[in-house]
């Protein structure tokens, strides 16, 4: 079961049960126990279905399916940055020369300002890695535009 | 749509005929005590020091603008909600009432962004809201409360980018508001109001 998480980052079971942790890990079974969730971690696989649950947080501002404050998602995956027909964009995000991709979408998504300076997507981002795969691995997997 | 939002009238229903059980209903009464007006919120976050200059940015600006964009579109949704004639008082009600804290929302950012030397978003000529979608009460219900508890979500995301600190505990004023409006349309969906301890 995954860590709950928190705004302070993932709940640990508070200052003692971190002090025993911190101990277990100068062992040499910690190292083992490292070694071993490490490649466990990076080897899971996106999960679209929950990040249809992190995409809730962009409901104030995007759709699918047609364009709001942001513009619409679908047929996301490949797209040029700022391209969608109708949506009025900021100069910074047309001027980006993104194509929309797994890569591109979880730096943008880390800190959108930061990444875009002067994008109107004023969100502080997705900072949880997980999270922001997951909404990623969602976004990319949006059906073209075309149809509700 | 136009962006003109007339008030609307509530169709005269029976009490009974509201579809929300008693627990709920005084739980709908008990949260319309807490409103602010938009001049206490004003006053309670310093926008008038915020705007006499001081530290707010151009950066400020943008976000306060996109917060705009996003209270003017809410605005306009409740407004398709509550013409929809789906919504039963004290629902229709309750819809009237959070819109009325969009608006005062709205107009105190568009203040805010002039007193700063920008220029307000206008609201859209149209909107393009899944009206196709809208069968009952409670799809109006459960597509307010996406909308509500997005904009918690985005001004969470905004006020830790606010440089000028008035502005972001202003931000955070109006994120209270919206998520006291995402729980109260939970419960009136018959969910758990208070799902979880955080937002995010």
């Amino acid at each position: 079961m995954p860590a709950r998480r928190t705004p302070f980052g993932a709940a640990g079971g508070g200052p003692r049960k971190g002090a025993a942790l911190r101990r277990a890990w100068a062992g040499p079974l910690a190292a083992a126990a490292i070694i071993a969730a490490v490649p466990a971690q990076a080897a899971a696989a996106p999960d679209p279905a929950h990040g249809k649950q992190i995409y809730d947080r962009c409901l104030a501002c995007h759709a699918v399916a047609h364009d709001r404050v942001g513009p619409r998602h679908c047929g996301l995956k490949g797209r040029q940055a700022g391209s969608m027909p109708g949506f009025e964009y900021s100069d910074a995000m047309r001027a980006t020369g993104f194509t929309w991709n797994r890569q591109t979408l979880d730096r943008f998504l880390t800190d959108p300002l930061g990444v875009v300076p002067g994008t109107t997507m004023t969100y502080d981002g997705i900072k949880d890695a997980r999270e922001r795969r997951d909404l990623v691995a969602y976004l990319l997997s949006l059906p073209p535009c075309g149809g509700r | 749509m136009t962006d003109t939002q007339p008030d609307f009238q509530a169709p005269d229903l029976p009490a009974e005929d509201n579809g929300l059980i008693l627990p709920r209903r005084s739980f709908l009464r008990g949260a319309g005590t807490l409103t602010l007006s938009a001049a206490a919120v004003a006053m309670l976050a310093g926008c008038e020091s915020a705007a006499a200059g001081s530290s707010a940015s151009a950066a400020d600006v943008s976000i306060l603008n996109t917060a705009l964009g996003a209270e003017l579109e809410a605005i306009a949704a409740y407004q398709v909600g509550a013409e929809s004639g789906l919504l039963r008082k004290p629902v229709l009600d309750l819809a009237v009432q959070f819109q009325g804290h969009h608006k005062e929302h709205a107009d105190l950012l568009a203040k805010t962004v002039r007193s700063l030397g920008g220029r307000p978003v206008d609201a859209k000529k149209t909107y393009d809201f899944p009206v196709d979608q809208l069968k009952s009460q409670n799809d109006v219900l459960g597509f307010a409360a996406g909308l509500e508890k997005g904009a918690v979500s985005a001004y969470l995301g905004a006020v830790p980018l606010f440089q000028n600190r008035d502005l972001a505990k202003a931000a955070a004023s109006i994120l209270g508001d919206e998520a006291m409006h995402w729980a109260v349309l939970r419960n009136a969906l018959g969910q758990n109001p208070v799902p979880v301890a955080f937002v995010s």
